[in-house]
């Protein structure tokens, strides 16, 4: 390599960008198949209820129905996302076997020679349930007594012991002694819909040799493939997953919920299987970003430094986890917010309501931790009387100190960064401020180079050292941009 | 109900398929005719992804029911894609990134395709309002405003 | 009743990937007959440009023009495994296999020009316009799909790479929480200007400017369409989204976008932004992760706005009209 750069750093043109503005680009649904069939779901009209039972006679007789999947023909009907590294207990079920936990739960998977005869034999299928009290805010949900969602008992997703993922750094109560001032709030969150433009969908193809091709437009290809085979119960080299090309993802389409589905029902029927969902199906069905409630309470200094926080967060997972307990964790890491804040004490608690399952959304687990603290970080100011850019650089992390779940920050740039917004708009900085870095509080060297031994690169150009000219360098200004 | 034969004219050429009333053209174009540049994003008429031109006109091909094009002169993206390169539109959308997944860009360039057939040289307003139903969730439209104005700034100097 | 103005900040952090149980992605790279390169993945571009980038990162490593990289994005028969697109892990950790199976791909091209340029490996370095030619010499020069050609042909060597980069799993102490989810952390200072009717309640965003620092960009104009893009999303849900709008009561969900509110190009604030890299230690050149993070800062800082407008705490999102107006006659009845 030579000692400058020459691509990277370069605005190049999209390799893929042709094909997008010609519409020559072949999305997962764009394909076709001879004898392709529709599957469409029957879904729960209810929030939370025993299933008694499912009368199928009368969807049976609409002309071009196919045939109707339930549990019972589902290998490994209950599952968990997260399970393929290790995350229990397995809870979620394809289909519906005997309660529902959500309105909009699949039920039963109707497959129909056209899209117009599924929805139609959807609409005949006759369901027996039997309602059960629902709930539906976390803290209720949390409460004795409360309905319980899970069919393992508890509303609360245990983290190794305990029902909520904690930090304890520090002394809290000490640092509370301490403050001039205590601020308070609560910030809450609804759900929110990732709403790409592309609706999550897959085909599945019946192929030679008893191996299935699923077309999809899933964020992780190997983790659909993965779950599909543990709930198919068949090995992995009779799937082929194509895709890569999406129309849009946001977290929305990181769950496994549409190729499992599918090729079990090509295998069924031995013909391709279209399952894409609707707009509505969309809006209503898909996961969500998780709502959120987080309390804060927030020991502070005259001088604007915080010395205590304790944050109590509880995301609501809906009927079921997906990859909601795995945003606790990542919050729980972020809560304290990028401060250097000696006491801290967070409680991130992953709870089961009867309503959409939440799952992974842009910014997971943080975007909510970001509004509560930075919101919180205004309040600090006002009641200290100081600017709002004051209270967040008295408080910036630097490089070297040690974040609340441990880690040293390496990379920190805060300072900088709020320098930079300052000159963007205008902003006086006090000289104190201007004068400001990320360097360690010690006058040390500065981070970078500690993550890199702790991360594997494999391969025989894999050693540390390669990346020649392009270590680390110093904070400069790119290609800004009006 | 009986399925029928309509005629009409796609991208220039004479276009005849047999459907039951009330197939929506973009069932057609999709599923028939293989013309899979036209969007599915709701299939509701909110979105706008698949957007096309009936007789010179925007429209969203999934509420028009095929009976209702019988005659008429349907465009879509294929059909203004030139053999040899891309259109005004399409190039301004590729040199401004106006689009990240794609998936909204087909009928964001055919609105910006008619916008500027009927105003060479719209205001920025002009180009706002004309883009009112079309979402696109990835870029927040300042990279497509911006691109349809380089189409018509590039169409008013003659560029390509 | 006024149109009031006021202007709120927010400084964030955003971390690069996650542990989960160990976070690998893996590529491979071969040469073919033209000299043009061939890149395998399993992972997907959800359309921020992934593909771009990815092939911008090969081609760096192997001296060619961004178009001799053919990325074949996802395909299970073809490409190795790889976690997937989220967690703004894409571009580090992708990136990182990608440019690790490059460089022993640029190994092996080496062998072969040293052979045919008769002149040791070190010597040899690329320029970027597609040629291999000795350091001290470079009138002995060769093109590297010469060179790809010759050892398919004349040698009969494979010109390939593997690469794999993975950020092992980190188990979290369930006492403290001691644990090391993430690679590096990505930072963002937005700043947004906000205009509060009083009488109807409406919040017009009036700018959303930023300074964000991701590390080295591989495509600075693909990581300002992060930015801008996010700054919208981010808009959009501080003010319009939610599919409860009077959640926890799930009474009211949206079944099509004329229910499910998000602002259109008629809301469009200026948006603006400056871009810092410090490069990570551990990122493909020093790449941290642009992705998710965009939308994060903009939502306080537009609440913030709101509050210096019109002396209203909203911390329940999304801020409605009907919150301002509550909020506004609950500070008139108190005062």
């Amino acid at each position: 390599m030579s000692d400058r750069l020459t691509v990277v750093g370069r605005s190049v043109q999209r390799s893929d960008g042709v094909g997008h503005v010609t519409g020559r680009t072949r999305f997962a649904a764009d394909h076709t198949f001879p004898g392709m069939l529709h599957l469409k779901m029957v879904r729960s009209p209810v929030h939370h209820a025993l299933i008694r039972g499912v009368d199928l006679s009368e969807a049976e007789h609409v002309p071009g129905f196919v045939r109707a999947l339930t549990w019972r023909d589902v290998p490994h009907n209950v599952y968990t996302i997260l399970g393929l590294i290790g995350v229990e207990p397995e809870e979620e079920f394809v289909l519906a076997q005997d309660r529902v936990r959500y309105r909009g739960e699949p039920i039963v998977a109707i497959l129909a020679e056209t899209e117009a005869a599924a929805l139609e034999a959807v609409s005949k299928v006759r369901l027996d349930l039997e309602e059960l009290p629902a709930v539906f805010d976390v803290e209720e949900a949390l409460a004795p007594g409360a309905p319980i969602v899970t069919h393992w008992g508890s509303n609360a997703f245990m983290f190794e012991g305990h029902p909520f993922r904690r930090v304890r750094f520090g002394d809290v109560e000490a640092g509370f002694a301490q403050a001039d001032e205590i601020v308070e709030a609560v910030y809450n969150s609804s759900p929110i819909e990732q709403a790409p433009m592309e609706p999550t969908g897959c085909i599945a193809v019946p192929e030679a040799g008893g191996r299935f091709t699923v077309y999809t437009n899933t964020q992780a290809l190997y983790f659909s493939l993965d779950n599909t085979a543990i709930i198919l119960q068949v090995p992995g080299k009779r799937l082929h997953f194509v895709g890569g090309t999406v129309g849009g993802g946001f977290g929305g389409k990181v769950d496994v919920i549409v190729e499992p589905i599918a090729t079990l029902a090509a295998m069924k029927t031995d013909r391709p299987v279209r399952y894409v969902f609707s707009r509505s199906e969309e809006m209503q069905v898909s996961s969500t970003r998780s709502a959120w409630r987080i309390r804060i309470r927030d020991g502070v200094m005259r001088d604007g430094r915080i010395v205590a926080r304790k944050v109590t967060s509880y995301a609501d997972s809906g009927a079921y986890s997906r990859q909601t307990p795995y945003a606790l964790t990542k919050h729980a890491a972020n809560a304290a917010g990028p401060y250097a804040i000696p006491n801290v004490w967070i409680d991130a608690y992953c709870v089961f309501t009867n309503r959409t399952p939440s799952s992974a959304m842009r910014g997971f687990g943080v975007t909510m931790a970001s509004f509560a603290l930075e919101v919180q970080m205004d309040r600090i100011a006002e009641r200290v009387g100081l600017d709002p850019w004051t209270v967040r650089f008295v408080n910036a992390y630097r490089n070297g100190d040690v974040k609340p779940h441990r880690k040293v920050v390496e990379d920190a740039t805060l300072i900088e960064t709020m320098q930079a917004a300052a000159d963007l708009v205008g902003h006086e900085l006090t000289d104190e401020q201007r004068a400001m870095t990320s360097a360690p509080r010690d006058g040390g060297a500065g981070g970078g180079g500690g993550t890199a031994g702790r991360e594997v690169a494999g391969g025989r150009g894999g050693a540390a050292g390669r990346e020649g000219a392009v270590g680390s360098g110093s904070v400069g200004t790119a290609e800004g941009g009006r | 109900m009986a399925s029928v034969v309509v005629s009409f004219e796609l991208n220039g050429r004479p276009a005849e398929v047999l459907a039951r009333p009330m197939t929506t053209l973009q069932s057609v174009l999709r599923n028939q005719l293989g013309f899979t540049a036209t969007k599915e994003g709701c299939r509701q008429g909110g979105c706008g992804s698949c957007t096309v031109l009936v007789d010179g006109e925007p429209m969203p091909s999934c509420l028009l029911p095929i009976e209702d094009v019988a005659g008429r002169r349907v465009t879509t993206l294929e059909g203004i894609t030139p053999i040899d390169g891309l259109s005004p539109v399409q190039q301004a959308f590729l040199d401004g990134n106006g689009f990240q997944c794609g998936y909204c860009t087909p009928g964001m360039e055919m609105l910006a395709t008619a916008l500027l057939e009927r105003n060479p040289s719209p205001g920025r307003d002009e180009i706002v309002e004309a883009l009112g139903g079309n979402i696109c969730r990835c870029t927040g439209y300042q990279p497509i405003v911006d691109a349809i104005e380089a189409a018509a700034g590039a169409a008013s100097t003659g560029e390509r | 009743m006024a149109k009031l103005r006021g202007t709120g900040i927010s400084a964030v952090n955003y971390p690069t990937g996650m542990n989960l149980g160990g976070d690998p992605s893996q590529a491979l790279i071969h040469a073919t007959t033209s000299g043009s390169f061939v890149v395998s993945l399993s992972s997907a571009d959800l359309g921020q440009g992934l593909r771009t980038v990815v092939g911008q990162i090969a081609a760096e490593v192997l001296g060619v023009a961004a178009d001799e990289i053919v990325v074949d994005m996802a395909d299970t028969d073809t490409g190795p495994h790889c976690m997937g697109t989220f967690a703004s892990r894409a571009t580090h950790r992708v990136g990182n296999a990608v440019r690790i199976a490059a460089l022993e791909a640029r190994d092996a091209l080496m062998d072969v020009a040293a052979i045919e340029l008769d002149a040791p490996v070190d010597r040899l370095v690329t320029d970027g316009q597609g040629n291999v030619l000795v350091a001290s010499d470079p009138g002995r020069c060769m093109r590297v799909a010469e060179v790809a050609a010759n050892a398919q042909f004349t040698y009969g060597r494979t010109i390939s790479g593997r690469g794999s980069y993975m950020k092992p799993k980190s188990p979290v102490d369930p006492e403290t929480g001691a644990m090391d989810p993430d690679s590096t952390e990505a930072h963002a200072c937005t700043v947004a200007e906000v205009e509060v009717d009083t009488e109807t309640g409406q919040v017009r965003v009036l700018s959303i400017r930023s300074a964000y620092e991701v590390g080295r960009q591989v495509n600075p104009a693909l990581v300002r369409g992060q930015i801008v893009g996010g700054a919208f999303m981010g808009m959009s849900h501080a003010l319009y989204e939610t599919t409860e709008p009077y959640y926890p009561n799930d009474d009211h969900k949206p079944k099509d976008f004329s229910e499910y509110l998000m602002p259109g190009p008629a809301e469009l604030p200026e948006i603006d932004c400056v871009v810092l890299e410090e490069p990570s230690s551990n990122g493909p050149f020093g790449v941290k992760g642009v992705g998710e993070m965009t939308a994060n800062a903009p939502i306080p800082a537009i609440v913030n706005a709101i509050y210096h407008a019109c002396g209203v705490h909203i911390d329940d999102l999304p801020v409605t009209p009907e919150k301002i107006l509550r909020g506004l006659e609950a500070r008139a009845a108190a005062e």
